[in-house]
């Protein structure tokens, strides 16, 4: 493999063939020439890494437990200044939380707004693969509507989730840090140059990036690409950056929303939906309300992006 | 003896941790506000504020964070501590594990506190012992200067064997109540402490570790034999270091303090704050010419069996006062005691159990008369009983 890939995060880790995470964090790593730090959530990305006594991680790496990867960030942040401080440390690395969509959107969703709100110096990534896959695909607050899961299953009363995903770029945004954005592990130049700006943002910043699972999904393994590029071009995922144009050291202000790429023609949302097992059941007659739906929503966010993007 | 500098003071419990923790000068605090904790985090804070340390205080937006912070700071290569009590232990209780298991020296000063429902915010033990077989040194403290002491012994206990550790002492009881107590000299304590030596660090980007991995079934048991041996060292690393210690301070801990026991009949065994007025009920009872002693636990995990057993091999009567209940089963530190003497004695002593102090509920001299009473009057049986 690739040496310059594998300097930071080694081959040989126990990923799912046709997995989009290991790429996702082999980008990140790869936007910076500091030492870093990485502190991770529990999930897919920990327990395919660190299978002991091997590790994949060629960089200082902790995990800790589900929900505490940014506030495990936030103390690795303090140790940092107070070691600068007494001349102990002289080259402080950039500090890299990983988390899941679980690890972010749910369990962990107090320690992230907790770290966001004090400000700390390190940048957030979340793999959202829309669900708790490593426990087998059961539903989460990142879950799609009318995805089938196994803790909302389909069945003869039921069509899947019933609510939405959470919009959690809005609920990082709400905290005043200085930089987001919304990527996917299908555009990884767009990927790495976002990780680039995260990085050298000073305070906390935060990195959304959609990771289309091949089991829990239920697509062929050498699809994860095309899928999630059909996810932005059907506007699912849109990609997107939010950075503050103004603001101190306690925060931004006068946010600049930015759309990375616009489909040349926007693809009805069944392109994307009828790639996936967990969509399967939504093509059946008594379900087709169901797609209209997700269209109808995935319309209006769109809509709600582009009048911020043009305001700004 | 190194005594030139002491200072008196008169300090609440709260505020003399504080004042060892002014003295230690961690390099990182992440911390949480929960009664009867807050004083310990309050004066720290405003001795920041006044410029007198320069401690990275994290002030986190839950106890579960304060931990998980205090884990990154340790892992770090920082000198991390926190302070906890109560629903702020449970809280937290999940990260507790994983900082025995990944071997981090950290410190947690805890007032301990009763646990909800219904709401109480003052003294017990009961929290504490929800946590008690987490991999946590637990050191009790009997008044205000051991509060202090303590603090200090923890620290150097903690990054000697790899291990955090948990000083306690009872909510309000002491963490509350002012005592005079002696404060060392900032230099000594410097001294004694001295710098934390790390061994992996995530700041060592040369030699980059692994902090948290995964094992299965083939690893996991070993790792958990491997804790439980330097929780079997932490035992003989505690009197090495309170040797140390009285030769700074002149005062001596041990891993429990006796209290007229040589010729004693009728024996109350008790851990924390109230072990003050047993010793004053056994001065009294002595002087009406009756056998009692006392014996007060301080090491309480890793549990000193064998010496327990020892020490109390020649008493006949004994009572374990518990300050937490284990619902369906012997309180705690009956059942160690219960340990403590089927291994090392073929005697069997009559044994009570007793429980106090539940939710605050002050213990007064005529409660603990009345154990003695009893265990005199043959009042013994295998039942629990309630000091209400």
């Amino acid at each position: 493999m690739n040496k310059d890939l594998t300097k930071k995060f080694s081959s040989g880790h126990a990923t799912c063939a046709g997995c989009g995470i290991p790429a996702i964090v082999r980008t990140v790593l790869g936007a910076t020439d500091k030492p870093v730090i990485v502190s991770n959530a529990t999930g897919c990305l920990e327990v395919t890494t660190t299978i002991y006594p091997a590790t994949s991680w060629k960089v200082p790496y902790i995990h800790s437990v589900f929900g505490n990867a940014a506030a495990t960030a936030a103390g690795i942040d303090a140790a940092q200044k107070a070691l600068e401080k007494s001349g102990k440390l002289k080259n402080p690395a950039k500090i890299i939380a990983f988390g899941g969509d679980g690890g972010t959107y749910d369990i962990g969703l107090q320690a992230l707004s907790g770290a966001l709100e004090r400000g700390h110096d390190f940048l957030y990534v979340c793999y959202d693969n829309e669900g708790y896959m490593n426990t087998g695909g059961q539903r989460s607050g990142a879950t799609p509507y009318g995805a089938n899961t196994e803790t909302a299953p389909v069945g003869s009363q039921s069509f899947g989730k019933t609510q939405q995903r959470k919009d959690m770029m809005e609920i990082v945004k709400a905290h005043g840090i200085k930089y987001l954005a919304q990527a996917n592990v299908a555009y990884l130049p767009d990927l790495k140059r976002k990780a680039q700006k995260a990085l050298n943002t000073p305070g906390p910043s935060f990195l959304l990036v959609l990771q289309p699972c091949t089991q829990i999904w239920k697509f062929p393994t050498s699809e994860y690409v095309n899928i999630g590029k059909l996810a932005t071009e059907t506007n699912f995922w849109p990609l997107f950056e939010i950075s503050a144009q103004g603001g101190s050291a306690l925060g931004g202000e006068d946010y600049k929303y930015e759309i990375n790429h616009i489909p040349k023609q926007i693809k009805p949302i069944e392109e994307f939906l009828k790639t996936q097992g967990r969509f399967k059941h939504l093509f059946k007659e008594k379900n087709l309300e169901v797609i209209k739906e997700i269209q109808k929503t995935v319309d209006e966010n769109f809509e709600k992006l582009a009048k911020r993007a043009q305001i700004s | 003896m190194q005594k030139n500098n002491t200072k008196i003071r008169a300090l609440t419990g709260g505020y003399a941790v504080a004042e060892a923790w002014r003295q230690i000068q961690p390099d990182v605090m992440a911390v949480y506000p929960i009664t009867p904790q807050t004083t310990i985090i309050e004066t720290y804070a405003k001795m920041k504020a006044d410029g007198l340390v320069a401690t990275e205080i994290v002030q986190v937006e839950s106890e579960h964070s304060a931990m998980s912070a205090t884990i990154g700071a340790c892992a770090a290569g920082a000198r991390a501590v926190t302070a906890s009590s109560s629903q702020g232990i449970l809280y937290m209780a999940e990260t507790l594990p994983v900082v025995s298991g990944l071997g981090l020296p950290i410190v947690m000063s805890v007032s301990s506190r009763a646990l909800s429902a219904p709401l109480n915010i003052h003294g017990e033990h009961g929290d504490v012992m929800a946590v008690r077989d987490l991999g946590w040194v637990q050191i009790f403290a009997e008044q205000v200067q051991d509060a202090y002491d303590d603090t200090i012994i923890a620290l150097k206990l903690a990054e000697e064997i790899n291990a955090p550790v948990m000083p306690i002492m009872d909510g309000f009881h002491t963490s509350h109540t002012t005592e005079r107590i002696e404060i060392l000299d900032d230099e000594v304590v410097k001294k004694f402490v001295g710098e934390r030596k790390v061994q992996q660090s995530l700041t060592d980007f040369e030699n980059p570790t692994t902090f948290g991995t995964l094992a299965l079934q083939n690893t996991f048991f070993e790792f958990k034999i491997d804790q439980e041996k330097v929780m079997q060292k932490a035992k003989a690393a505690y009197k090495k270091i309170c040797g140390e210690f009285f030769k700074i301070s002149g005062r001596k801990y041990e891993m429990f303090e006796t209290y007229h026991l040589e010729d004693a009949t009728s024996v109350i065994v008790i851990m924390g704050a109230t072990g003050g007025t047993a010793k004053d009920v056994v001065d009294k009872l002595r002087q009406q010419g009756k056998k009692v002693g006392l014996l007060s636990v301080k090491l309480f995990r890793p549990f000193p069996y064998e010496e327990i057993g020892q020490a109390l091999s020649h008493i006949s009567r004994i009572a374990v006062l518990d300050r937490a209940i284990s619902f369906g089963a012997y309180p705690p530190l009956y059942q160690d005691i219960v340990s403590s003497l089927y291994h090392s004695s073929s005697r069997k002593p009559d044994l009570a159990s007793y429980i106090y102090g539940l939710g605050g509920r002050d213990t007064m001299q005529k409660d603990i008369e009345k154990v003695f009473q009893d265990l005199e009057d043959g009042e013994i049986d295998n039942k629990v009983k309630y000091l209400v």
